[in-house]
């Protein structure tokens, strides 16, 4: 009997073949300690997904932090030096309160970073992985790629104030255009302006398909400069069938002060929200002071738990009941006997009743005696 | 086999015109309308299934996934800032979020404004913008006591008519922002099932659309 497939659950052996999967791309372990300095999350704020930060001083009195995101300290680690590209993964908790939660939680992430000279191969090769981590977690799995390099340079073209922008913005995330058309209405947007951020609600679908359609919002050089790079994106992998899970949607956004270019998210069925993300932030890197390019993705790996439908029936195969007066060597060898074909033996003296079973067993002096089967 | 699409409709006459609405387009699950303790209603050969939920919580049922679409007001996406995508207005179930309350009672700003209100994030997002101190009162029901019975200055709730107001000697200082039911989808979901929900979006679309125009 195989081990993984008898005690791992789910998420654990999900686990094992992504981190088997990011090593075969030559993807290096990075372990790192649980705390950061404070200020790193102070200064960055807006780049972590939720705002709260579990703080302690240490023994020195400096003001720490649990983590509460590990891209962040693998970009601030790594070198400044842009010909030089590190290709790291990791597998890590970290403690942040879920959306619409008011508690922390500790999240399981795995994920990758590639730092350094990020080209069109890297960035094809993390796309790759990214669909083929899903595929590794369900049958069915979509990756959703956008470029905010196409959504920002459309956002520049219409010259909106600022809180305006970060409230379109907002609502192309949620795909809202009524609430568009709305705001451009009290604001005195023009109709031209209005319609092709409607639009750009609704670009979603199949990739060369939505590219086509995409086509016809461009306004500026960083809008087609997007598209591009798409398109060559899509050129490469279309080729490879683990990407025939891509789809593109320019509603999928993330803060546009730290990521820039290709973002992307994926799902998998039964999972409500999106457990894998990712994309550019050499917008990120710039701000820590280094000139290299960034891109990179995690996967949150608790989720998978939720999607775990089939439940383990039983917390033991066997359970074996004996007595006061039992011959122990004799309990010893039957125990060894049941344990050794890879069944799961419970052995105490009564039943409990919070102890599932397959089949109840008693030691008694003639041997093993069946009391109860529950298949 | 067809994917079911799962709705959540919220109790009342909201989601009755929303099913009513649902049916009018090709969406019918004629046991629903049947008077019994069933929780939720299926249609297979539509592919469609409805459940009732309250209507403060079917955002959320969309958000978890339990639910692939819902409808849910304006007022209540506002205070939750659910992470659905919010496809279509529908129209109805208008009515306003405003401030009220006993004539005068904004006028006095030198010290802190007491507002009771069911909804706590609008309240605070709403005055912190006007960078004024305000102290919450959350309450779950029957807000336009508050001001009566000087629990608070005034009330941030949804105003349908205005009735109940005026006859309470309330008044309206100020409106938030105008409400309406709108038609939410799980973000997931949206992406496993798109064809359908679209579809379902299309006809919703053009129903309503119609309906104006009547």
């Amino acid at each position: 009997m195989n081990i993984t497939d008898s005690i791992l659950k789910r998420e654990e052996k999900a686990i094992f073949s992504l981190r088997n999967l990011y090593e075969q791309y030559g993807y290096k372990k990075y372990k790192m300690s649980k705390f950061e300095e404070y200020d790193l999350y102070l200064e960055n704020k807006s780049f972590l997904p939720s705002q709260q930060v579990i703080t302690f001083t240490d023994l020195s009195g400096k003001l720490m932090a649990l983590k509460p995101d590990v891209t962040l300290s693998i970009a601030k680690n790594a070198s400044s030096n842009p010909s030089e590209t590190e290709k790291l993964y990791y597998n890590e908790n970290v403690y942040r309160t879920p959306h619409g939660s008011n508690e922390y939680r500790e999240i399981m992430q795995v994920g990758l970073e590639c730092l350094g000279d990020v080209d069109l191969y890297t960035q094809c090769e993390v796309i790759l992985l990214a669909c083929k981590s899903l595929q590794k977690l369900s049958d069915e799995s979509l990756v959703v790629v956008s470029h905010l390099g196409f959504v920002s340079g459309l956002l520049e073209s219409c010259g909106l104030s600022r809180s305006l922008e970060e409230k379109i913005l907002k609502c192309i995330g949620h795909k809202n255009a009524h609430e568009i058309i709305r705001l451009c209405e009290t604001s005195n947007v023009s109709e031209e302006i209005c319609d092709s951020l409607v639009a750009l609600t609704s670009l979603y679908g199949d990739f060369s398909e939505t590219l086509v359609r995409a086509e016809e919002l461009i306004r500026n050089e960083k809008m087609r400069d997007a598209l591009e790079q798409l398109r060559e994106l899509a050129g490469v992998l279309s080729g490879e069938p683990e990407c025939s899970c891509m789809k593109l949607d320019f509603s999928v956004l993330n803060d546009l002060s730290y990521y820039n270019g290709l973002i992307f998210q994926g799902f998998i069925g039964g999972v409500p929200t999106a457990i894998l993300s990712g994309g550019r932030y050499d917008n990120l890197m710039e701000k820590l002071g280094k000139k290299t390019k960034a891109i990179g993705f995690a996967v949150y790996a608790d989720q998978l738990e939720r999607s775990n439908q089939e439940l383990d029936r039983f917390d033991v195969d066997v359970l074996l009941l004996y007595e006061a007066n039992s011959d122990v060597s004799k309990l010893t060898a039957a125990v060894k006997m049941l344990t050794a074909n890879g069944t799961r033996v419970r052995i105490q003296k009564t039943k409990s009743d919070r102890l599932r079973y397959r089949q109840l067993l008693r030691l008694s002096d003639g041997g093993l005696e069946i009391l109860e089967t529950n298949d | 086999m067809k994917q079911m699409i799962k709705v959540a409709l919220p109790k009342g006459r909201l989601g009755e015109s929303v099913y009513r609405l649902f049916d009018e387009i090709g969406y019918g699950c004629p046991e629903i309308l049947e008077n019994s303790r069933k929780l939720i209603f299926e249609n297979e050969e539509k592919g469609i299934c409805y459940f009732w939920v309250k209507p403060s919580d079917a955002a959320i049922y969309v958000e978890h996934g339990a639910a692939d679409v819902g409808i849910a007001g304006l007022d209540i996406l506002l205070e939750q800032e659910p992470d659905v995508y919010e496809l279509l207005d529908l129209g109805f179930g208008r009515c306003k979020m405003v401030v009220a309350g006993k004539k005068g009672a904004l006028s006095e700003t030198g010290r802190t404004l007491r507002v009771a209100t069911k909804f706590p994030n609008i309240a605070k997002k709403y005055y912190t913008e006007q960078s004024r101190e305000i102290e919450i009162i959350k309450l779950n029901g029957s807000i336009e006591l508050a001001p009566i019975v000087q629990l608070s200055d005034v009330i941030v709730d949804i105003v349908e008519t205005g009735k109940t107001l005026k006859e309470n000697k309330l008044e309206v200082f100020e409106e938030i922002t105008a409400i309406s039911a709108r038609f939410i989808v799980n973000k997931a979901s949206f992406r496993f099932k798109t064809q359908q929900i679209e579809e379902m979006c299309e006809r919703l679309r053009a129903r309503i659309s119609e309906g104006k125009q009547v």
